[in-house]
C-alpha cells in the first residue's frame, strides 16, 4: 500500500518536474533561437521589453506597491547596481544590495529635491565586502514639480551610468505623468457622472407644484400628502453622498414620483410591478430607474391621449438582477434612438437615457449597458442587467441625518 | 412497493416545483402596490428557503441508512449537518451579508482585493458544488429505481436532465418560493409516516428485540441479492436457497450454513424463517452491520479507528456549511446583517427540527428492513418503511408520499447547486465564454457529477456529502473566518491557505473515490480528511500572511469597518415606512 502512494507521489513530483524544465526550455528557445537580429537590435528589444514590463505598476502612480514592482523589474538595466525610488524624501522600495546607505542617498535626495538636478555622489562604507563605492540620484519631475528621486548605486563611476539613470528617471517620469492623467481623466468622469446624476426636470417640479396646488382648496389633507411626497422625492433626488443606492430605495422613489404623477393625470396612468424580493437588496447605481420611467410616462401620457400603462418587472437571475421597464405609449423610431445614445441627436429628450446608458457601462462595462426595444407607436421596452455583485460598487444606506 | 403511487407522487413533485418555479413570481407578486413590491423576503420565509435547499437527499435518505447500518455513532451526521449553522450563524452570517458579496470568490474580491484569489475561490467552489452534486444525483438513482424499477443510472441522468433544463430555461425564478415549498414538502414527507410508523410500531405485540442484539428477520423474508457479496455468519443458519451460495447450484433447496464466510453469487434468491439472524455482509466498500455494537458509539465495527472518524465528521459538518455555495447564495436575499443573523437562527431550528426524524426512521429500518443489511442498499430504508410497517394502501401512499419527498430532496439541492456552480463557471472560470454563456456552464456544471457517479458506482450518498463537507470546511472556512476576524490575512496567505487546506481535502477525496487504499490508517486519513486539512488551511493561511505582512490589501481598515459595523444605527432598524407617517 505504502509502496503505491511513494509511486504515485514520486510518478506526480516527475511530472510536476518534467513540466516544469520543458516550460524552462521552451522559453530559452523562444528567447535565444528566435535569432533577433544584431546584438544591438537584441539590447535595444531588451531594453524595450523591460521599460514595457515596469510601465503598467508605475500607471498607478507613486505608490509603495507600484515602486516594489518597478524597481525589481528596472533593475536588471543598470546590472549590479541597486536602484531605489523616493517619494519626496520617503524611500518607497529598495532593489539590491547597500541598503545601509539609505540614509546617504536620502541626504543626496533631498538635495536633487531642492535643486532639480542629477547629482553623483560618492560612498565611503565601513562594510567589508560592500560593493557600493559611487551613486547617482536623478529626480522624477512631473508638470515642473519634483516629485521623488531615482537613486542608483554603483560599483565605479562611468559616465554611462549617470546617463542611464537621467533617462531612466526620464522614462519613469513620463509614466508618472501618464498615472496623473489618468487619474484626472477619472476624476472627470465622477464630475460628470455627480453633474448628470440627479436631474430631476425643472419641468417636473414646476408642474407638480401647479398640481399640488390644484388640491389646495379642493382636497388640503391630499394636498399635504403631496406636497410630503414631493419632499421626500427630492430630499432622495438631491441626495449627496454615495453613487449606489438600493432596488428597494429606487422602487420607493418612484412611488413618490409616480404618486405626483398621478395628482396631474389621475386614472389614466396605470402602473404594474413585478418585482422579484429576491433582488430587492442589490445595489443600483443611484437615480438609474428614475429617468427611463419619467420617459415612459411622457411617451404614454404627455404625447397621446389614451389610457397609459407601465410596467416594472425585476427578476432574479442567478448572479444578475434583470430590471424591465416597460410602456405603451408612442415609442420611438429606432434611429432618432441610435442617435440619442450616441449622443449625435441635440435635442434634450433623450438625456435621461443616454445618461443611464452611460452611467451603467461605465460602472458594469459594455456588456451591461441599456438593451431598448421600440417602434413608432409600438411602445418602448427598456431592459438592464445589473450584476448582484461588482468590485466598488456598494450602496450608501440611507442619510437619516436631514430628517 | 406500489409503482403507480410512486409514479405518481414523484411526478407530481417534480411538476409542481417547476410550476411554483415558473409562475410563483407572477401569482405573488403582481401588484400595482409598491409597498406591497418592495417588501423584501422576511427572514422566516428566507430561513425555510436555505432549510429547503440545505436538506438533501444525504439529510433525507443517508442518515436513516447509516443508521441502519451502522448504529447510532452515525447521530453525528445530523447532529453536524444542524451544528454547522451554529458556527455559520457566530462567526459569518452578518459580516458575510455586509460585505455585499453574493458568492464566495466575491467575499475573496471585496476582502483581498485579489482577482488570482478570486479565480482560486472560483475553483474550489466548482469543485465543492460538483462533490456535493454526485450524491444527490446518486440518490435520485436509487429512489427512481425503488419507485419505478428503472437502472440506477437512469434515475441520476434524469434528474440532472430536469435540473439542467429548469436552471438553463431560467425556470427557478422565484427560488424563494421554490425552496421554501421543498422544505414544507420535505417535512411532510417524512413527519406524516413517521408519525403512522410510530402507531404501527407501537401496536405492534413484538416490537423487536433489543437494539444491542444482532437483528433478526422478524417473517418469512426473501431477499435477492444484486450484486455477488460474501456473508460472516455467526451462527449455524437454515435458509431455502435459489442460486448459486459457495459456488453450489441450488434450487430452491434448502441450505444449511455454518459459522464462517460464504459467498453468494448475484442474482441468487434467498428465504430466511421468522427468528433468524441477519447474516452480516462483508464486502470490498466496507459496509458491515450486524456487529453487536450497534446502540453503543465508537465501538461500530466499520472503522478500525472509530473515535478518529468522529472527530473528522464533527470537523467536516460543523465547519462545512458555511462553505456550501449554494446556501451562501441565499444569504444576499437578506436585506442586511441583522436579518441575516435572524435567519440563520431560524434556519437552526427548522434544520434541528427536520433532523429529529432520519434518526427514528433508522432505528425502525434497523427493526423492520434487516435486510437491507444483507443487499448493502441501506440508503433505501426510509423507502420500504411505510410498505414493511403499515402495509396496504395506506402504505402504498405513505411510501408514495415519503418518495415525493426524497424527490424534492434532491430536486431542489441539485438545483440551487447547479445554479451556482453555473453561475462561478459562467463568471469566473469561463470568461471568455461571456455572460451569454450561462446555458452551456449550466450543461457543463451538471454533465461532469453525472459521469462521475455514473463511473463511480456506490458510494454511500451521507459519505459522499460528507467528502463535500471536508472541502468546503478545508478551504473557506479559513477563508471566510480569517478574512472576517483577522486583518493580518493577505492574498498570498489566502490563495495558499486554500490550495493547500482544499487542495489537500480534495486529493484525499480523491483517492477515497478512487479508492487503491481499502483499509488502514491510511484509508481513514484519507476518507476523514477534515481533522488534518482543516487546521493544515489555517496555518498555512496564517504562516502565509505574516511572511507577506507587507500585502495586506490597502482597503483592509475599510472592509473591516464595512463587515462589522451595523448598516443602520440601533433603535433604526425599520427602515423608512411609507411616507407622511415619519413626520406625525
Amino acid at each position: 500500500m505504502t509502496g503505491l502512494l511513494l509511486a504515485a507521489a514520486v510518478g506526480a513530483l516527475l511530472f510536476a518536474a518534467g513540466l516544469a524544465a520543458g516550460r524552462l526550455l521552451a522559453h530559452r528557445a523562444a528567447q535565444a533561437g528566435a535569432d533577433l537580429g544584431t546584438p544591438v537590435e537584441r539590447a535595444t528589444f531588451q531594453t524595450l521589453h523591460t521599460a514595457s514590463a515596469a510601465a503598467p505598476p508605475l500607471r498607478a502612480g507613486l505608490t509603495e506597491d507600484a515602486a516594489r514592482k518597478a524597481v525589481r523589474r528596472l533593475r536588471p538595466l543598470f546590472g549590479p547596481a541597486a536602484l531605489g525610488l523616493t517619494a519626496e524624501d520617503r524611500l518607497l522600495a529598495w532593489d539590491g544590495p547597500g541598503r545601509h546607505h539609505e540614509e546617504a542617498a536620502l541626504e543626496r535626495v533631498r538635495h536633487v529635491l531642492d535643486t532639480g538636478r542629477t547629482q553623483t555622489f560618492a560612498v565611503t562604507c565601513q562594510v567589508p565586502d560592500c560593493p557600493v563605492r559611487r551613486g547617482a540620484a536623478a529626480p522624477l519631475t512631473v508638470d515642473g514639480r519634483v516629485l521623488g528621486a531615482l537613486v542608483v548605486l554603483g560599483v565605479e563611476e562611468s559616465a554611462s551610468a549617470v546617463r542611464a539613470t537621467e533617462e531612466v528617471a526620464r522614462w519613469v517620469s513620463v509614466q508618472l505623468e501618464l498615472a496623473d492623467l489618468d487619474r484626472t481623466r477619472t476624476g472627470l468622469i465622477e464630475a460628470e457622472i455627480r453633474a448628470l446624476r440627479a436631474q430631476i426636470s425643472p419641468h417636473f417640479i414646476y408642474n407638480s407644484l401647479a398640481a399640488i396646488a390644484s388640491f389646495v382648496r379642493t382636497d388640503p389633507e391630499r394636498a399635504r400628502e403631496l406636497l410630503l411626497e414631493f419632499a421626500d422625492f427630492t430630499r432622495y433626488s438631491f441626495r449627496r453622498h454615495g453613487d449606489f443606492t438600493t432596488l428597494a430605495e429606487e422602487l420607493r422613489s418612484i412611488e413618490q414620483f409616480l404618486e405626483l404623477v398621478r395628482a396631474r393625470f389621475g386614472q389614466r396612468l396605470e402602473v404594474t410591478l413585478q418585482i422579484a424580493p429576491e433582488v430587492l437588496p442589490v445595489a443600483v447605481p443611484f437615480l438609474c430607474l428614475q429617468p427611463l420611467v419619467e420617459n415612459a410616462v411622457k411617451h404614454g401620457l404627455e404625447e397621446s391621449v389614451e389610457r397609459s400603462r407601465i410596467g416594472i418587472t425585476a427578476r432574479d437571475e442567478g448572479a444578475l438582477a434583470r430590471i424591465v421597464i416597460e410602456d405603451n405609449g408612442v415609442g420611438m423610431e429606432p434611429d432618432r434612438l441610435r442617435r440619442i445614445l450616441r449622443g449625435a441627436d441635440g435635442s434634450p429628450a433623450g438625456t435621461g437615457l443616454r445618461n443611464v446608458d452611460e452611467r451603467l457601462r461605465q460602472v458594469y462595462g459594455d456588456d451591461h449597458g441599456l438593451v431598448i426595444e421600440t417602434g413608432v407607436g409600438a411602445g418602448m421596452k427598456i431592459t438592464m442587467r445589473i450584476p448582484k455583485y461588482r468590485p466598488g460598487v456598494r450602496s450608501a444606506p440611507p442619510h437619516t441625518a436631514s430628517r | 412497493m406500489n409503482q403507480t403511487y410512486g409514479v405518481v407522487a414523484v411526478s407530481a413533485a417534480v411538476v409542481v416545483t417547476l410550476v411554483i418555479g415558473s409562475t410563483g413570481l407572477r401569482i405573488s407578486r403582481t401588484t400595482s402596490d409598491f409597498y406591497v413590491a418592495s417588501r423584501t423576503v422576511p427572514p422566516y420565509l428566507n430561513a425555510m428557503a436555505i432549510s429547503g435547499e440545505y436538506l438533501s437527499a444525504a439529510s433525507f435518505l443517508g442518515i436513516a441508512g447509516l443508521v441502519v447500518a451502522q448504529g447510532v455513532e452515525m447521530l453525528w451526521f445530523p447532529v453536524g449537518y444542524a451544528a454547522g449553522y451554529l458556527v455559520l450563524l457566530a462567526f459569518v452570517a452578518a459580516p458575510l451579508r455586509r460585505s455585499g458579496a453574493y458568492t464566495l470568490p466575491d467575499f475573496a474580491d471585496v476582502r483581498l482585493e485579489s482577482r488570482a484569489a478570486r479565480r482560486v475561490a472560483s475553483v474550489l467552489v466548482v469543485g465543492v458544488g460538483w462533490l456535493y452534486l454526485l450524491p444527490q444525483l446518486q440518490g435520485a438513482g436509487l429512489t427512481l429505481g425503488l419507485v419505478t424499477g428503472a437502472p440506477r443510472w437512469l434515475g441520476g441522468a434524469l434528474v440532472a436532465v430536469v435540473v439542467a433544463l429548469a436552471v438553463a430555461a431560467g425556470g427557478m425564478r422565484s427560488i424563494t418560493f421554490v425552496q421554501a415549498f421543498q422544505y414544507c414538502l420535505k417535512l411532510t414527507a417524512l413527519l406524516v409516516p413517521a408519525l403512522f410508523l410510530v402507531l404501527a410500531w407501537h401496536g405492534d405485540p413484538h416490537p423487536g428485540a433489543a437494539l444491542d442484539e444482532p437483528p433478526t428477520f422478524r417473517r418469512h423474508t426473501q431477499v435477492t441479492v444484486d450484486d455477488t457479496v460474501r456473508l460472516r455468519i455467526r451462527e449455524p443458519l437454515r435458509a431455502v436457497a435459489s442460486g448459486a451460495v459457495d459456488g453450489k447450484r441450488y434450487d430452491d433447496e434448502r441450505l444449511a450454513l455454518e459459522p464462517g464466510v460464504h459467498e453468494v453469487r448475484a442474482g441468487t434468491a434467498l428465504r430466511f424463517p421468522p427468528g433468524a439472524p441477519v447474516p452480516a455482509r462483508e464486502s470490498g466498500d466496507g459496509r458491515g452491520g450486524g456487529a453487536s455494537s450497534w446502540a453503543a458509539p465508537l465501538s461500530g465495527g466499520r472503522d478500525e479507528h472509530p473515535l478518529y472518524t468522529t472527530y473528522g465528521l464533527i470537523f467536516a459538518t460543523f465547519l462545512g456549511t458555511m462553505g456550501l455555495p449554494h446556501v451562501l447564495v441565499r444569504f444576499y436575499t437578506n436585506p442586511d446583517g441583522r436579518a441575516a443573523r435572524r435567519t440563520t437562527v431560524i434556519v437552526l431550528a427548522l434544520v434541528g427540527g427536520f433532523y429529529l426524524l432520519p434518526p427514528l426512521y433508522g432505528l425502525l429500518g434497523r427493526i423492520y428492513a434487516p435486510d437491507l443489511l444483507l443487499t448493502g442498499n441501506t440508503d433505501a430504508a426510509v423507502l420500504v418503511l411505510p410498505e414493511r410497517l403499515v402495509g396496504g394502501a395506506a402504505g402504498d401512499l405513505l411510501g408514495a408520499l415519503i418518495a415525493a419527498g426524497a424527490c424534492a430532496a434532491f430536486l431542489s439541492t441539485a438545483s440551487g447547486l447547479t445554479l451556482s456552480v453555473a453561475g462561478v463557471l459562467s463568471q469566473d472560470v469561463l470568461p471568455s465564454l461571456g455572460v451569454r454563456h450561462f446555458r452551456l456552464a449550466t450543461l457543463l456544471a451538471v454533465a461532469v457529477p453525472l459521469t462521475v457517479s455514473t463511473a463511480a458506482g456506490k458510494l454511500p450518498v451521507a459519505n459522499a456529502v460528507g467528502l463535500a463537507f471536508a472541502v468546503a470546511a478545508s478551504s473557506f472556512c479559513p477563508l471566510l473566518v480569517l478574512g472576517i476576524w483577522w486583518r493580518g490575512l493577505t492574498a498570498p496567505g489566502a490563495i495558499a491557505g486554500l490550495l493547500t487546506g482544499g487542495g489537500s481535502a480534495l486529493t484525499a477525496v480523491a483517492l477515497t473515490i478512487a479508492g487503491p487504499f481499502a483499509d488502514g490508517w491510511l484509508h481513514t486519513l484519507l476518507a476523514w480528511p477534515a481533522v488534518w486539512s482543516v487546521p493544515l488551511g489555517f496555518l498555512t493561511m496564517v504562516l502565509v500572511s505574516l511572511a507577506t505582512r507587507d500585502r495586506i490589501p490597502a482597503g483592509t481598515d475599510a472592509a473591516m469597518a464595512r463587515l462589522h459595523l451595523p448598516e443602520r444605527p440601533a433603535g433604526r432598524g425599520v427602515p423608512a415606512t411609507r411616507r407622511g407617517v415619519t413626520t406625525r
